[in-house]
């Protein structure tokens, strides 16, 4: 006997997007297996290494902890949709510039944190920069060149701003 | 253009950045069935039955397994340091009667999807009697199996009058350390796909990584099937440190199961099985004694320690016991040596290597006995060090020692000037008086500092296909393989400076058992070295031809002709590097014009250096907080200085990983407790400061050809040694830092005792 299942629609980059699936489906494994959108990488599945997270109306979330079928009506941003055609983001070109990333296998989690971090209205410092982006897993770049690329793009983008003196 | 010695941006990057990797979970073929193995809940006892019934009538499910139905394939042999007496402690594919380990393999189930093999895995049920299991390598001998004790073999090597060493002592120092169970933890876990390609009569299985080639033979010779009749594929590798890539069960079991069922056959591990299935590392315990004259020097050292080996002996056979054993001199003269190293069987998750394996525990027990010795003898913790250093004209020095099967011989080092170096750079003296400052004004802050010496580029051979097409492009074929460390790029920085080409017109192929017929993969930090050297050779065989080729074309003198820009110069006159190699092929017959080169050595080259930390300790929580890290270390010669310093950053955190936070704990019936990454603590970017790396260039290596040494695992080695100095210069004396990790919870009981 088959699993039932539930047809989701939502947006993903902008596109619109329509699949079938089984209640328990997370939506990392939609996105993954139905949408053929493998950059969103599975990491622990349990919401601790955050090389799942995505940007699901406007807000960073833990694609393994949450069901396809909550991204119901959703706007869903992957990092299939950081570049604009051949040209990478500056935060992605910064990744590149600063070595940012070895095996790259949590690098798409990390680019979508910082993507929704640097879109927020408030400026960017060292203290939230660490703040902000503890909350993902990196074993290969001991996180020294991930901040000197967001500090780049931050800057670049003009969001960044030098802490206050202690 | 991007040649040697510049930090240009990867060639591997664009697609990663894009969310275009390749990684095994990303490898899909039609048709393709999803296993999920049935672990035992158990850490020790005997199979009585496995019902499956159950699970057999799960929808979606294709087959069930148990032990019986893979009886016949042998258990996982050894890839290197096979010692007599290991054999009959190797791994079966899915157990074999007896389980030795929560988390060993003993059943599987194939299906549609994988939620149904994981539905269905769920209804297998293992009825296990339980043992006693045996939970430290300390602890008195137990059976293994019948005639069989837990000690699996003894590795000893030693140099000098150990004897005469302790007459002579004016001081003899007796101390023990222990280094905490963690391992390399990639965040991309396992994954394998076994496919049967019907149309080439040949099995392939894909998700292949660190060492494809060896893989290749090894799962042939399980499978009885003739080696050209398997092939490996390496897609992108999200992390390996030594853990990825060797042979494990389920590698064999994919590939079994896609032979049988004629169908593609994909197993992506889960995060707690990663942690419950996939290598292990460190858990040592030593007991050390030194024999150290007046002035602090030490005439002899003497080490009895105990590997904690796990269930079974895996693919590594000795290896981390002998790198222990022949690396733990470390940069000291130390005239007499002894060690034996126990390698012990426990019921824990089976042991292997990872990034620095057995110079991280060595190097934090030698480096805490030249504190022990400072402390004790009044002398300052460097000083102690400049007592004890090589001096650089004894180099190249020969150890008396061999490791991995190759004579340790240092190469080129200058220990004294490095550290000089770096105290220089941090201004040590400043440092500490600042800190001194600090810590009077009421804080617990400290330093610390410890030296290593790692080994890199083991031989004994690697070989490269070079080949130039018309349009100039390079490309590049090897048999080394990449878990995220850049290879692609450093490949094509070696051929861009001797082709006098840009870097990003070449093409690294890499980890394709069908491209090239052996290879040695990424290991041991020996592809720079290793490949590198083969790469520049074959690149200069064929400069040779395409400046004679050039030369004729020019009507110009051979030895004038300049490689640049992707053309040959005599002067103002020109002709582009394909065109040349296009002229040469044509000579040959051939598309391409090709080249094959093959570097072999029979000894390692020894990088070293110093780490430094400086270390806050919380008055109330003993919480400790690392503000600067710094990683002095030579690499002979940076191909890519920033890919090097990546490398350290990455070594660096995994240190304070393991020095701080990673510990697998285990209940006393064996059950683990470190199954998650909320229970197995991986630093985040809160408890890893940015960290320094002075990269030195001051002992170029004179056994190959681009005297380089790998850079890999330099950033981890002392790690251990330097934290645990660091927490002790904060605390001033008043504990005793002899076992990682330190946690908060361990250091507040050694500071109320």
């Amino acid at each position: 006997m088959s699993e039932p299942k539930t047809t989701v629609r939502c947006t993903v980059n902008g596109q619109a997007v329509q699949a079938d699936v089984v209640p328990r489906m997370s939506l990392a494994d939609m996105l993954r297996e139905e949408a053929g959108l493998t950059g969103t990488h599975l990491g622990c599945e349990h919401g601790v290494c955050g090389a799942c997270t995505i940007i699901v109306n406007g807000a960073p979330v833990r694609s393994c902890l949450m069901f396809a079928v909550q991204a119901e009506g959703a706007e869903v941003r992957t990092v299939e949709g950081l570049a604009d055609g051949e040209t990478l983001s500056p935060l992605q070109r910064a990744f590149w510039e600063k070595h940012g990333l070895q095996c790259g296998f949590c690098t798409p989690g990390f680019l979508m944190l910082a993507t929704w971090m640097l879109e927020q209205p408030e400026p960017v410092t060292e203290e939230r920069l660490r703040h902000v982006l503890s909350s993902n897993l990196c074993r290969c770049t001991g996180y020294t060149n991930i901040v000197r690329a967001v500090t780049a793009a931050a800057k670049e983008m003009g969001k960044w701003a030098e802490s206050a003196a202690a | 253009m991007g040649g040697i010695g510049r930090s240009v941006t990867r060639l591997e990057d664009p697609p990663l950045l894009r969310g275009q990797g390749r990684f095994a979970a990303d490898i899909r073929f039609p048709g393709e069935l999803h296993m999920r193995v049935v672990r035992s809940p158990i850490a020790h006892g005997r199979i009585e039955q496995i019902d499956i019934a159950d699970a057999l009538d799960c929808p979606g499910v294709v087959a069930v397994w148990t032990g019986a139905d893979v009886a016949e394939i042998p258990p996982i042999d050894f890839r290197q340091m096979r010692i007599p007496g290991l054999g009959d402690y190797r791994q079966p594919i899915l157990a074999q009667g007896m389980v030795r380990y929560v988390g060993e393999p003993v059943a599987l189930v194939i299906a549609e999807t994988p939620y149904q093999a994981e539905d269905a895995a769920e209804l297998v049920f293992a009825d296990i009697e339980e043992l006693e299991p045996v939970m430290t390598a300390v602890q008195p001998l137990g059976e293994f199996a019948p005639g069989l004790t837990t000690e699996a073999g003894v590795v000893r090597k030693s140099y000098g009058d150990l004897a005469a060493a302790f007459e002579a002592a004016a001081h003899v120092f007796e101390l023990e350390f222990a280094i905490g169970r963690h391992t390399g933890v990639p965040m991309e876990t396992r994954g394998a796909i076994g496919f049967w390609n019907a149309e080439q009569e040949r099995l392939e299985m894909h998700g292949a990584s660190k060492v494809p080639h060896a893989n290749r033979l090894a799962i042939a010779k399980m499978l009885d099937l003739p080696p050209e009749q398997l092939h490996l594929f390496e897609g992108h590798v999200g992390g390996g440190f030594g853990i990825r890539g060797e042979v494990y069960p389920e590698d064999v079991l994919v590939c079994l199961a896609a032979l049988r069922l004629r169908r593609p056959v994909k197993w992506i591990e889960d995060r707690k099985e990663h942690l419950l299935a996939a290598n292990h590392s460190r858990d040592q315990h030593h007991r050390i004694r030194a024999a150290v004259d007046a002035q602090g020097v030490v005439l002899g050292l003497e080490d009895e320690f105990f590997v904690d080996q796990g269930g079974y002996v895996r693919t590594h056979a000795s290896t981390v016991t002998d790198l222990t054993a022949g690396m733990l001199p470390g940069p000291y003269h130390i005239p007499a040596f002894a060690a034996a190293g126990h390698i012990r069987l426990t019921n824990k998750t089976p042991a292997g290597t990872y990034r620095a394996p057995g110079r991280y525990e060595g190097t934090f027990v030698r480096e805490r006995l030249m504190d022990a010795i400072a402390d004790r003898l009044g002398i300052d913790r460097v000083e102690i060090r400049r007592r004890n250093l090589i001096p650089a004209e004894a180099i190249p020095f020969k150890r008396g020692l061999d490791a991995l099967g190759t004579e340790v011989v240092y190469d080129a080092a200058d220990f004294a000037g490095l550290l000089a170096k770096l105290e220089a750079s941090v201004d040590l003296p400043a440092l500490r008086e600042s800190l001194a400052a600090r810590r009077a004004a009421g804080e617990q802050v400290g330093l610390g500092l410890a030296y290593f010496v790692e080994k890199s580029g083991l031989g004994p051979f690697d070989d490269v296909i070079l080949s130039i097409a018309a349009t100039g492009r390079v490309e590049i074929v090897t048999g080394a393989a990449s878990v995220g460390q850049g290879v692609e790029t450093v490949m094509a920085q070696v051929a861009a400076s001797v082709l006098g080409v840009a870097h990003t017109d070449c093409t690294v192929v890499h980890g394709q058992t069908d491209r090239i017929a052996r290879g040695m993969g990424a290991f041991a930090s020996r592809v720079t070295v290793m490949t590198g050297a083969a790469v520049s050779m074959a690149a200069e065989t064929l400069k040779d031809r395409l400046r004679a080729r050039a030369a004729l074309l020019l009507q110009a003198d051979a030895t004038g002709l300049v490689f640049e820009g992707g053309l040959i110069r005599a002067g103002e006159a020109s002709v582009p590097l394909g065109e040349a190699a296009a002229a040469c092929a044509a000579e040959d017959g051939t598309p391409l014009l090709t080249a094959e080169a093959s570097f072999t050595t029979d000894h390692m080259t020894y990088p070293y250096g110093v780490h430094l930390a400086v270390l806050r300790v919380d008055a109330e929580t003993f919480g400790m907080v690392v503000e600067r890290f710094v990683v002095a270390f030579d690499v002979g010669r940076s191909v890519n200085p920033m890919l090097v310093e990546g490398q350290i950053h990455g070594g660096a955190a995994q240190g304070i990983g393991g020095a701080l936070f990673e510990e697998f704990i285990y209940s006393a019936d064996g059950q683990p407790l470190s199954a998650s990454f909320a229970d197995y603590l991986l630093p985040t970017l809160n408890e890893v400061p940015m960290v320094e790396a002075l990269v030195l260039e001051d002992a170029p290596s004179p056994i190959n050809p681009l005297g380089v040494k790998g850079a890999g695992e330099g950033g981890i080695t002392a790690a251990g040694a330097a934290i645990a100095a660091a927490v002790e210069d904060a605390l001033q004396g008043r504990v005793s830092i002899t076992r990682l990790p330190i946690t908060p919870g361990r250091l507040r009981i050694l500071h109320l005792n």
